[in-house]
């Protein structure tokens, strides 16, 4: 496919025509169905019709109704705009740097020597100093002036990111730099004082805060000016589909569990309400649907009555199936650690779906955590408690799922009765322990199901010192669960029965 | 047909004259729906004024609304039409002492004057504008989403005594949703899609203006900074923008023209409905509790 890049025409930035216009979609649509989004071809020409009414040139306007057109999930917002800035960053209006005055040739940003030259010369607010251009950014944030902002942004980049053409060098990088300079970490403090001075803050912690969590957001924002600035002169230089590339994310639901960055994981903590509502609302549904209930005798009359008395439509008593009872059996040691409080929040998220949820965690030792989730209201301060007061560790502290589970097995075994389905996580390292596989035969005996989510990829189980083949021999089922969709698959074909 | 809007600051400005703040996004979205004559899925949390952009469109375009709310169990009869059979019934009674011949008294029973037209029928019927809301359509099942999707894509009603039914003219139609499920991917196809979520600082402000003229400006900026900050607390229910409209109206009731610790905690419980959320916002914001008012409430 022929996708527009920066070499296809430089002279076409200000007004590209139809077929310019299209080719860029088509490269934009092919971007985001590389970056897993489905789009279909419906929406493609849904898309395709959106560009005929909305001039290119109102971008809000024209990012809002691509999105529209295109994404049909919330959650797949965020790889739609890092797309959308990265093809369509080169037709934003030029930024008009109003008294400062950048050259036109550096607004369009289309070619690289003409924007260098105007960095170089006397645009990009060259004849500011340093401290005046700091003192602008001030006065600008204070009165969140966003056309100034912008331009002040794009002037600290020519200024302080040291971008040069071909240079390797991520978009992270430039951002660094031009934070650095600007000293961002005082900026909030100075904008704290000059509120103070212009008696804009009250006194008290409470003030204060509310001031912080303002400056905040507006530091927020210049942050975003600054990097989507940079990431314009970046598409400017490598190209588009290049910089899509490097900018690829995964789709929240496919990020994995044992590499997810802090901001990953906030993320699916985010994620986790709404979609254990969705799915509890879809498993009672069909649990409800699955087949009738008795014959409801005294509706059935109640309801002939309109027919005259005649019977015509029997009526049944809704079904009323007993709710599984889950027992959860976690491995908390550091490699899967965070797997393992996903996916404890994830069942306890869900516990109106389930009779009753037991959960236990252990590394070389083993202790029921139920009485946490009990006790509080909010399941991520439970799981603040799992990590800190469970007593987890016998001798070492190193992963012996061997012993967790002869402990386990001697403790609690008669309490598993046929309503229970087991849940176990964790990546069967055992570090060479003994497995005591057989632990595990006699739960399947009396569980109802005895299930086995390994948070490790497939090709990595039974490798070095994992045992995963052995405890499989007595589950119901092993799952390879990576990330938010397989969760969300074993919850809903397999938790359901 | 003529469209209603022109552009999309227009969209903007009509909105904002039956006091809807709408952003740009919200205005592309209306303005695209409007030309390109598609359905539009609104999702969001719950009080966000999703229903009420429906209701503002239908305002600033002098349309009718015709809104069908959706619950689980609504089906063809509740959401398209039905035959009143409780008066063809006694229509067919009154009429055993004449002896009409059956024909008659079929073509009669099934006309016009025993059919009970639902909000589907009654949009698709309209000769004067209509929006067309279909509130919390998540909450109806896969099967009935169905039904709405057909009616939806052709604007045509079949009933199988009188012929099909063609509209005069292609509603506006808002679908909303609270995302207690999934939607189907062939609705979602359908429609364009729009997620709105809380407002930021500067647009709830201007919000609790409009909707609450008396109230000063400062106080207004209070109120969208303190809301704003509240909704940063990971809480089981945020407030909604229609609670903060709420919250602005009690503190000028209460005669408070600032938010301080003291007010809020008095007042709290206006912005949040969970007593556990409550608890957890005055330990974040470091605001006391046991005011007289809350414990009035409790008691």
């Amino acid at each position: 496919m022929r996708t527009y890049g920066p070499d296809s025409g430089s002279g076409v930035m200000h007004a590209p025509g139809d077929a310019v216009m299209l080719d860029v979609l088509q490269g934009f649509v092919h971007e985001l169905r590389s970056a897993g989004l489905p789009v279909s071809m419906t929406e493609n020409l849904d898309a395709m019709r959106a560009l005929e009414h909305i001039p290119f040139t109102e971008r809000d306007a024209l990012k809002a109704a691509l999105g529209a057109t295109l994404v049909k999930h919330h959650g797949h917002w965020k790889v739609f705009e890092t797309v959308f800035d990265v093809y369509f960053s080169l037709f934003s209006a030029g930024v008009d740097a109003g008294e400062g005055g950048e050259g036109d040739g550096e607004a369009s940003a289309a070619d690289w020597e003409q924007m260098r030259a105007a960095m170089d010369g006397a645009g990009a607010m060259g004849d500011v100093s340093n401290e005046d251009l700091a003192k602008m950014l001030l006065d600008a944030l204070m009165n969140m002036d966003r056309e100034q902002l912008r331009a002040l942004a794009a002037a600290a980049v020519s200024r302080f990111a040291g971008m040069e053409p071909g240079r390797p060098v991520g978009g992270a990088y430039y951002l660094y730099r031009t934070l650095r300079q600007l000293d961002s970490e005082g900026l909030v403090e100075q904008m704290m004082e000059q509120a103070r001075d212009q008696g804009q803050l009250g006194e008290g912690a409470f003030d204060e805060r509310l001031a912080r969590e303002d400056m905040d957001g507006r530091l927020k924002l210049l942050k975003e000016l600054i990097e989507s600035e940079i990431r314009r002169r970046l598409v400017a230089d490598r190209g588009v589909e290049a910089m899509a590339r490097t900018l690829r994310k995964p789709l929240p639901e496919d990020i994995d569990f044992m590499h997810a960055s802090r901001e990953e994981m906030q993320a699916l903590q985010r994620s986790i309400y709404p979609l254990t509502r969705a799915l509890a609302a879809r498993l009672a549904q069909r649990r409800r649907h699955r087949r009738r209930g008795q014959l409801d005798f005294r509706a059935t009359v109640r309801h002939s009555l309109s027919y005259g008395g005649v019977p015509l439509e029997p009526k049944f008593k809704r079904p009323r199936p007993s709710k599984p009872e889950i027992m959860v059996i976690a491995d908390i040691s550091g490699s899967v650690a965070s797997f393992a409080r996903f996916t404890l929040q994830f069942v306890y998220a869900m516990q109106s779906e389930f009779s009753k949820v037991r959960s236990w965690v252990f590394i070389d030792g083993i202790d029921e955590v139920t009485r946490f989730f009990e006790e509080s209201d909010d399941i991520s301060d439970a799981v603040h408690r799992v990590n800190t007061e469970a007593d987890v560790v016998w001798v070492d502290g190193h992963s012996d799922y061997g012993h967790a589970f002869e402990v386990w097995h001697e403790r609690h075994i008669k309490e598993i009765t046929k309503k229970s389905s087991v849940i176990i996580l964790g990546d069967a390292r055992n570090n060479y322990h003994a497995t005591q596989a057989w632990t595990l035969g006699e739960m399947r005996k009396r569980a109802r199901r005895l299930f086995w989510l390994d948070p490790e990829p497939l090709g990595y189980w039974d490798t070095g010192d994992s045992v995963v083949s052995e405890y499989a021999a007595y589950c119901d089922g092993v799952y390879e669960c990576r990330n938010l969709r397989q969760l969300q698959k074993f919850v809903a074909d397999v938790v359901d029965v | 047909m003529a469209s209603r809007f022109e552009s999309v600051p227009e969209v903007v400005d009509r909105l904002r004259g039956v006091d809807y703040l709408a952003d740009t996004s919200i205005g592309g979205v209306v303005y695209l729906a409007d030309r390109l004559e598609k359905p539009v899925l609104v999702e969001g949390p719950a009080g966000v004024g999703k229903t009420e952009l429906a209701k503002a469109v239908a305002a600033s375009t002098g349309s009718r609304l015709i809104r069908l709310q959706c619950y689980e169990g609504l089906d063809e009869a509740k959401a398209i039409y039905e035959w009143n059979y409780k008066k063809q019934l006694l229509r067919i009674q009154a009429d055993r002492t004449h002896e009409t011949d059956w024909e008659t008294v079929e073509s009669d029973i099934f006309s016009e004057p025993f059919l009970l037209t639902r909000p589907l029928l009654e949009a698709i019927r309209s000769e004067d504008p209509v929006v067309l809301l279909i509130d919390e359509v998540d909450r109806v099942e896969v099967e009935t989403e169905a039904l709405l999707l057909e009616v939806l894509s052709d604007f045509q009603v079949s009933i199988p005594e009188l012929g099909t039914i063609h509209g005069n003219q292609r509603p506006f139609v808002f679908l909303t949703s609270n995302n207690t499920r999934e939607l189907s991917e062939a609705l979602k196809r359908r429609c364009l899609y729009l997620h709105v979520d809380y407002p930021d600082i500067e647009r709830e402000k201007e919000i609790v203006r409009v909707r609450v003229p008396e109230i000063d400006d400062a106080l207004a900026d209070q109120i969208a900074k303190v809301v704003n900050s509240i909704r940063q607390i990971d809480l089981k229910k945020a407030p909604s923008i229609s609670e903060t409209i709420d919250w602005a109206r009690t503190l000028l009731y209460l005669g408070r023209h600032e938010v301080n610790p003291e007010v809020l905690g008095e007042t709290l419980h206006v912005l949040l409905k969970y007593q556990a959320d409550i608890t957890k916002a005055r330990k974040e914001l470091g605001v006391d509790g046991g005011s007289p008012l809350a414990g009035a409430r409790r008691g």
